[in-house]
């Protein structure tokens, strides 16, 4: 219970202006943007969040909520919420990846709430980072040490962690986006600019406080995926200890595209095991121009996972990652070719 | 009683209070109305194990609002300590300095609102020393307390007893040998309704509205503790929102809440946090188990061993040694038992639907699982082998025992003979299929109770007794039962229930609650009917003047005999007064005629199904699941269950479903998902929330059948009862551990069983 004040924004100029404050997405930053709410009114009382002050960006949602189909891809308003994309025909047959990754994120009630924009800003589910009675967080309390390294770690990354946090990347979608090679709209206090959504999300490089490359009072405003055959022949595999409303122990995403009976494309993505969203080229390169036999894709499976160091008890995610993958891929070969030209 | 049983019981009737829950009408503990109340927060300890060395109040006190702030510094000595879940000593709160486990309440804040009150205790700066913690096995630290003996009347004979040397002894000499090991993970109930107290003071008299399983347990102890008369303490909780024993046993906060109120002259209310109920309350504690079992080679056993350790605090020895249960379910010549309490710097652990079964059964049927692959036979048939109609620790006979039809009722249904018995060689697609099964059972057990009834001339009658409504539909078996009794319809019949103001009733724990109201509902019936009797045949204006009274019953909302002569309740009951009201009490066979008194004092003396004199009393049942196993990433998922049980006369088919069907959810969820996460170092919760403590959702338990096999046993109590509300639970871990055995061929003996330990 802290008392904190609360303002509407009335257009993205005055959203950006109000947001000025938000720093760079650390905890402790004194604004924070509220779309949805979904994850910033959990950490709020939790006390993870503290901000003196929420700019409400609801307002906006008229002009940032639009579903736009174009022969050369899909865009999306950062507003718009994840139970309307997961929704819309266009999205289901042409991106299936992206349909999934959304149908199969949290619950109903969670899902119309919650913003595209608001999703891949998700914090993670790290018990250390969520209860800020642990002294030791990095993420938080930058310099404090990590928890987890020596703590109960089943949930925690096993891919670009370094000893200053080994916190996973929680969502969904994010991962669709990473192989639907998506891009980012953007607006700040220096003007908009487009940035794949690759580069958005940052290693935690001994500093996991910045988890984003946004600028201070930068807001999301849209993503755009451009329309392939291989998004159109994608599918996204999320392995979970439920059936439903459940975060994935592992998730793959894969679009593919063959020639005849050689892998012409693709592009391999992880969730559920990485510290951020996670493109796995290595995995992709493996599979380039070769048949899609279960032998290349277990290859490819474990290309995805090099690199990857497990804490104890998220050793296993050494060994699902690959499994995963391979799953993904054999989901996707199983896909009839993709309808659109080129 | 000198009617059948079978008359007032098993038509479907739907929950009397119903309506007044799905719209919000029921009231809870926290729900109750009182006047102008303080709100209270808590402040629970962050270290596990060391001493408060100071506090610094003043930011708390400096918001706006804040009343008051309890630490063992201003009233330490004020209230006398709880004794814990065993009747012993268990871990201090505000008593001492003394931190003995994370979440530990270590100060009480009151204040105006809520909010502030919340705020406050965030603002409360704790000093503490903190001392290297031990969080469970292996820790360095714990101390082992060997309870060489498992079972009441097992002899010592130098380090162990004459039946372990009797047991390897046969080991060493079996044919057919299994030595395993099983771990379970520490649980928490997480009931809906939170640990929540609201203390009102009038004077001398103190009411307090708390959730529990026991308001008269409830009553008594709050008095002790506070030093006062229990005749000035009146306990109210009306409904309970989930309880699984998490609300039968004295608090670390009650006597505080009322304290508190008590020093500020106003009412006071506490709802902790969802958080805070992994750490103030109770939960299922951690075992290791051993596991010997030898047979013949047509599968008949040799001997069984079972060792237990449990995890328990520091001070409690608590323990819920289910060996005592799982060394009657087979007969075998020998059994030998064991079990040990493991302290660590944790919170004293407590009872947990079906507290000792759901451990210790998972062993035994995990372990009698792998015995049928060793033997190559059938699971089912090794039990069938195994049967037996005598207890096999007492000789005593079972008072019934449908295991077998169990088994053979839920295996017919389920198209268990379709099942191929190699492992890992059923498949669907790109999911392995498991076929799994275990025996359930849960001894019957009852205790004394009191009723109050009256009935009025308009043929409504009241109900009132201090029993609990924990979900169970404890209102509507008693008003069912009271209804069929006096011949009324059941909407005829008012119930009262969860107040220590009325008549006592024993702790709803150990299945009790429907063998315990029924029967003394049925007394007090009994009586009124004899009343009204009594006074027709001696009327002239009665049709049954003159009659025998024992041939008149009551039925239809009149007195009638069987020559179709009748009088309406409306002329019968004014005979006897303006309304005819009766208090009865029953006291089951096997306990002492003080066994009301000592019920009246809070303590609750009960005829357990497991040490009776003349039968041994349990229910038994039978589960049949299928699991899928994919392939490739090992998730695992439950698309059906069959589960049968015969458990007695049914009261309420439509409620006993419920709680079947609740208890073999329960089931997946102990074998599958439920594990309290303690941080290895700190011996702190990790996932005290309902995101990160998994329990299943809807979709995980898409088909569960439940078959009540008719059973007539006219030995566990006059009425043929026995309680169900936790034979649904015991065996399904097992049951479904067993099919992920046989969906991949791979046998995990560590709970709950996920994905990653199937790759």
């Amino acid at each position: 219970m802290r008392p904190f004040s609360y303002a509407r924004a009335t257009d993205l100029a005055q959203a950006v202006h109000l947001g000025r404050q938000t720093g760079q997405g650390q905890t402790d930053a004194p604004v924070q943007l509220l779309a949805g709410g979904t994850t910033l009114y959990d950490l709020m009382k939790l006390d993870v969040m503290v901000p003196d002050r929420l700019v409400d960006l609801g307002p906006l949602r008229p002009k940032l909520s639009s579903i736009t189909p174009s022969a050369e891809g899909l865009h999306l308003g950062a507003l718009a919420k994840m139970a309307h994309v997961a929704a819309h025909p266009v999205v289901q047959a042409d991106y299936p990846a992206l349909a999934q990754s959304l149908q199969l994120a949290a619950s109903a009630q969670l899902r119309n709430m919650a913003t595209l924009g608001g999703n891949v800003l998700q914090r993670t589910r790290c018990s250390y980072f969520r209860d800020p009675t642990w002294a030791a967080c990095n993420k938080r309390n930058p310099g404090s040490g990590c928890a987890a390294l020596t703590g109960f770690n089943r949930n925690h990354a096993v891919l670009g962690t370094d000893s200053s946090c080994i916190a996973q990347y929680p969502g969904d979608w994010a991962v669709a986006l990473m192989a639907l090679e998506a891009d980012v709209s953007l607006t700040g206090p220096l003007g908009s600019r487009r940035l794949p959504f690759a580069s958005l999300h940052r290693l935690a490089g001994g500093q996991p406080q910045f988890e984003t490359n946004l600028q201070p009072g930068e807001v999301i405003t849209a993503f755009f995926i451009p329309a392939s055959k291989r998004a159109q022949r994608s599918v996204y595999v999320k392995v979970r200890d439920r059936t439903s409303y459940e975060f994935a122990i592992a998730s793959a995403a894969v679009a593919l595209e063959m020639d005849g009976d050689l892998v012409r494309q693709i592009r391999i993505s992880l969730g559920g095991m990485a510290y951020r969203p996670w493109r796995a080229e290595g995995a992709e390169a493996v599979l380039t121009g070769k048949p899609l036999t279960e032998a290349n894709a277990e290859a490819a499976g474990r290309a995805a996972l090099a690199g990857a160091a497990g804490h104890g008890h998220n050793d296993y995610k050494l060994t699902l990652g690959p499994q995963t993958v391979v799953r993904a891929l054999m989901q996707a070969k199983a896909l009839p070719p993709a309808s659109r030209k080129a | 009683m000198t009617f059948n049983p079978k008359s007032l019981f098993g038509r479907p009737t739907p929950r009397i209070d119903g309506v007044a829950k799905v719209t919000g009408a029921a009231r809870y503990a926290s729900d109750e109305l009182v006047a102008n109340p303080a709100f209270a927060s808590l402040v629970t300890s962050e270290i596990a194990r060391g001493h408060i060395t100071g506090f610094d109040l003043s930011r708390a006190k400096a918001v706006p609002g804040v009343l008051d702030i309890l630490t063992y510094e201003t009233v330490g000595n004020q209230i006398k300590a709880p004794l814990g879940p065993d009747g012993g000593p268990t871990t201090t709160t505000l008593e001492s300095n003394r931190i003995w486990h994370d979440g530990q309440i270590i100060a009480v804040v009151v204040a105006d609102t809520f909010e502030s009150a919340a705020e406050a205790a965030g603002k409360v700066h704790v000093s503490t020393m903190a001392e290297a913690a031990s969080a469970s096995f292996g820790a360095p630290g714990v101390e082992v307390q060997a309870i060489t003996a498992g079972r009441p009347g097992e002899k010592t004979k130098g380090n162990q007893t004459e039946e372990k040397a009797a047991a390897d002894a046969a080991f060493a000499a079996a044919p057919v040998k299994l030595d395993v090991r099983y771990a379970t993970p520490p649980q928490h109930h997480n009931p809906i309704e939170l640990f929540t107290t609201t203390c009102v003071w009038d004077g001398p008299n103190l009411t307090v509205y708390e959730p529990s399983q026991f308001m008269w347990g409830l009553k008594t102890a709050t008095a002790k503790q506070l030093g006062i008369d229990p005749a000035n303490v009146r306990a109210v909780s009306r409904y309970v929102g989930g309880a699984f024993g998490s609300k039968g046993n004295q608090t670390s906060r009650t006597a505080w809440i009322a304290l508190a109120a008590k020093r500020l002259g106003r009412p006071v209310k506490l709802v902790p946090t969802r958080a805070q109920g992994f750490t103030i309350a109770t939960y299922r504690a951690e075992t290791r188990q051993h596991v010997r079992l030898s047979a013949t080679a047509d599968g008949k056993l040799t001997s069984m061993f079972h060792e237990g350790w449990e995890v328990s605090s520091r001070p409690s020895s608590y323990k819920v040694a289910g060996v005592e249960a799982t060394s009657r379910l087979y007969a075998a010549p020998v059994i030998a038992t064991a079990v040990n309490v493991v302290h660590a710097d944790r919170a004293t652990p407590g009872f947990m639907r079906a507290p000792a079964e759901v451990p210790y059964v998972f062993a035994l049927e995990s372990a009698m699982d792998e015995l049928s692959y060793a033997l190559n036979m059938d699971p089912i048939e090794l039990r069938r082998v195994n049967d037996t109609q005598n207890d096999p620790v007492s000789g005593l006979p079972f008072s019934s025992r449908l295991l077998m039809p169990c088994f053979d009722q839920a295996a017919e249904k389920f198209g268990w003979s379709k099942r191929n018995p190699k492992p890992a060689s059923m498949r669907r697609g790109e999911w392995l299929v498991g076929y799994g099964c275990a025996s359930s059972f849960y001894p019957n057990n009852i205790g004394p109770a009191a009723v109050r009834i009256s009935l009025a001339p308009s043929g409504k009658a009241n109900v009132s007794m201090a029993a609990h409504e924990l979900g169970t539909g404890a209102y509507t078996t008693v008003a069912i039962t009271a209804a069929h009794s006096l011949g009324l319809a059941v909407k005829d019949v008012t119930v009262h229930l969860g107040d220590s103001d009325l008549p006592p009733v024993p702790v709803a724990g150990g299945s009790n609650n429907a063998a315990t109201t029924t029967h003394v509902v049925v007394k007090a019936c009994a009586d009124i009917r004899q009343r009204l009797a009594e006074a027709a045949v001696a009327a002239e204006d009665s049709p049954f003047h003159s009659a025998d009274p024992a041939t008149l019953i009551l039925a239809g909302g009149a007195l009638r005999n069987a020559d179709g002569l009748s009088e309406p309740l409306s002329k019968a009951v004014p005979r006897t007064g303006g309304r005819l009201e009766v208090y009865a009490e029953n006291i089951p066979a096997g306990l002492p005629a003080s066994a009301m008194a000592q019920l009246y004092n809070g303590h609750p003396l009960m005829s357990r199904g497991g040490n009776r004199k003349d039968v041994t009393a349990y229910a038994f049942g039978a589960h049949c699941v299928e699991v899928r196993v994919h392939s490739l990433t090992r998730e695992i998922r439950v698309p059906r269950v069959v589960s049968a049980f015969a458990a007695g006369n049914v009261i309420n088919p439509t409620t006993a479903h419920s709680q079947y069907m609740g208890g073999v959810i329960w089931g997946i969820s102990s074998a599958l998902h439920e594990a309290t996460e303690i941080d290895p170092v700190s011996a702190r919760v990790i996932n005290a929330n309902l995101a990160d403590y998994i329990v299943p959702v809807n979709a995980d338990a898409p088909s569960i059948d439940i078959i009540m096999v008719p059973e007539n046993d006219d030995r566990v109590n006059p009425l043929g009862v026995k309680g169900i509300g936790e034979i649904g639970i015991v065996g399904m871990n097992a049951a479904i551990s067993n099919a992920v055995f046989h969906a991949t061929g791979k046998r995990i003996r560590e709970l709950p069983v996920r994905a990653e330990k199937l790759l």
